[in-house]
């Protein structure tokens, strides 16, 4: 199920991943466990690439190895090539983070926060001034360029920094927790930059607990938990993979039926796997785990309801989420 | 260093390929960053930087002179000292704030770390910048102190020494602060500076001459702990020679020493603060 960077490389297109990380291991002082822990993976040029777990799984430590801000206990981390720990100048001109918290220069106008952060890196004056005007249009920053970052919201600093990280054109996009915090509009907006950005080729690796963003944004996903990588496909092969976490709910208007005859017949059907009585108010509520597919069971659920003189009054069909991928991997909820 | 324009097409947002970073070119926007925002808020920087030496050259030379409580040539002992205090508790304040403040709460710093030069070369650019700072404040108390006393101590064979001095004084109060600015936890703020800056405001000799202590030995041993105390020494030698005061070698070896020492320390805990 894992990808390693040596299947990534024979697949053809003559490019190494861009990221590219094995076995690597990092154990902050005093810590009694691994934060990282063993976690191998390879991310392709033009891919968006997801971190999913729990806070505490290890994903912005990750991260913080890859942006050459942690340094690693063991393993190896590389970005287009090159070595993290053993070149971390050349590599921190490869990367860009859009951290979790705004840390935006507040002596710097938006404007100024873009065209230093591009000196820092070496473009030239006018390639600065280019880019910057650039990316505040696409932003729709531009009447606020002169604006100090204190009174942006949280949405609006997380735009500034996502065009300041675009400023030196990086090889790959690191968003950490991109719209934690964040409210419903601004987290859309997020989105839809992230579809552009990756429309246009950057490389993008978001860390995120928020599975729907996961299943939204990436191309493929890895589960963390605890520093380990549990599992690393695309969300819908890893949905797929789980037998009997697709659902079908029907309730059922009894009219004094007997409902024991009725949940085994239902059980009995052919890709049922289980049913499991729901509480339900008046009537009869049942959740049927399936190993196929849910709409061609439907009739058949119909049928047995109707030979028993029941009434169907509702039917539900649960898609497993990637919620469901990690309960399956851990036992746990992902918050 | 040259690096990556050769690299495979830039995934750039404007398309462009990526500019040849170098860690000599990202310390010198580093430090022009550094020198912007100061330069926009200059009123403001020297009005912070040089009220607390103005007052103490009012009060103590001015105003006590003048109501006949110090000695007639009190002034000439103090203003080289206060010049030393201004240089050295700048540089202290330059490099020891900021880094609390950046580290701890506005995380600004980041940007700067992730910038295409070593994170030490960050550090030293603070430094440098500090010392700048420093520089400013102190020569802005000649003519303070002209205003203020009606002449200052002068003369021309002493500028080489007061240079000197000037600039390592500059140099070991930025050091000295990046170490108190990377070792303070952010929740003893507060106390750290109250217990470590106000000593070291009244033991560095630079409102008396070291060598008059010679009746409190245990206050001129604590003195002699204080590097501002090689700082306003060295001043003294450099301005005033008549007052008694330290050999310049001893108060320039001394600086030197402590400038290295304590960058070496400075950079260390800089990285230890800037890289997990």
């Amino acid at each position: 199920m894992l990808w390693t960077g040596a299947e990534v490389e024979m697949e053809g297109n003559g490019q190494g991943p861009v990221v590219e990380v094995r076995d690597l291991v990092k154990r902050y002082r005093k810590a009694k466990a691994n934060a990282v822990d063993g976690v191998s993976f390879a991310v392709r040029r033009g891919e968006v690439f997801g971190l999913l777990g729990p806070n505490g799984a290890g994903k912005t430590t990750t991260v913080g190895i890859l942006t050459t801000r942690v340094r690693r206990t063991g393993g190896t981390a590389s970005v287009s090539g090159v070595d993290v720990g053993t070149d971390p100048v050349r590599a921190r001109s490869l990367v860009a983070v859009v951290p979790q918290r705004n840390n935006l220069d507040r002596s710097l106008s938006i404007r100024q926060n873009l065209l230093f952060h591009a000196a820092y890196h070496g473009v030239p004056a006018a390639e600065r001034t280019r880019r910057a005007d650039a990316l505040l249009e696409e932003f729709g920053l531009a009447e606020r360029a002169d604006d100090k970052p204190d009174m942006f919201s949280g949405g609006q600093a997380q735009r500034v920094m996502v065009a300041r990280a675009l400023m030196h054109a990086p090889e790959v996009l690191f968003l950490d927790e991109p719209t934690t915090g964040l409210d419903p509009a601004a987290r859309l907006f997020v989105w839809d930059r992230v579809r552009d950005l990756k429309a246009r080729g950057v490389t993008i690796v978001l860390t995120t607990h928020d599975m729907d963003e996961a299943t939204e944004l990436a191309d493929r996903v890895g589960i963390m938990d605890h520093g380990k990588l549990l599992a690393l496909d695309t969300p819908a092969a890893l949905t797929r993979g789980l037998p009997g976490r697709t659902t079908l709910e029907v309730a059922v208007a009894l009219d004094g039926v007997g409902a024991d005859g009725l949940l085994d017949e239902l059980a009995r059907l052919h890709g049922v796997e289980r049913v499991e009585q729901v509480a339900a108010p008046g009537g009869l509520r049942a959740r049927l785990y399936l190993t196929g597919e849910a709409p061609q069971l439907v009739a058949p659920v119909a049928a047995v309801v109707a030979g028993h003189r029941a009434k169907l009054t509702d039917v539900a069909i649960g898609i497993p989420s990637l919620e469901d991928v990690f309960i399956a991997l851990t036992g746990r909820t992902l918050r | 260093m040259t690096t990556t324009t050769s690299r495979s097409p830039s995934p750039a947002a404007t398309g462009a390929p990526r500019a040849a970073a170098s860690p000599a070119r990202a310390f010198l926007a580093v430090l022009w960053r550094d020198l912007y925002v100061t330069g926009r808020e200059l009123p403001v920087f020297l009005a912070q930087v040089v009220l607390q030496p103005l007052f103490l050259l009012f009060v103590f030379g001015k105003v006590l002179a003048d109501l006949g409580f110090t000695q007639p040539g009190y002034t000439r002992v103090l203003f080289p000292g206060i010049v030393a205090l201004t240089a050295f508790v700048t540089g202290l304040q330059s490099t020891a704030f900021p880094l609390v403040i950046d580290f701890s709460f506005t995380k600004e710093i980041e940007d700067r770390l992730l910038a295409p030069l070593p994170v030490g070369m960050v550090a030293v650019e603070k430094v440098v910048f500090a010392s700048l700072r420093a520089l400013l404040a102190a020569l802005v108390m000649l003519p303070v102190g002209v205003w203020i006393l009606g002449s200052i101590p002068w003369r021309s064979s002493g500028v080489p020494l007061f240079v000197t001095v000037l600039v390592l004084g500059c140099l070991v109060g930025s050091c000295l602060g990046m170490i108190m600015g990377t070792a303070v936890p952010p929740n003893r703020i507060n106390v750290m500076f109250a217990l470590i800056l106000t000593p070291l405001l009244f033991t560095g000799a630079s409102q008396y001459p070291w060598a008059s202590l010679d009746h409190l030995p245990w206050f001129q041993v604590v003195t002699a702990l204080n590097p501002l105390t090689y700082v306003s020494e060295g001043m003294r030698a450099a301005l005033v020679p008549e007052v008694p005061h330290m050999r310049p070698w001893v108060s320039v070896l001394v600086l030197t020493v402590t400038i290295v020492v304590s960058l070496a320390v400075g950079i260390r805990l800089f990285l230890r603060r800037a890289i997990d």
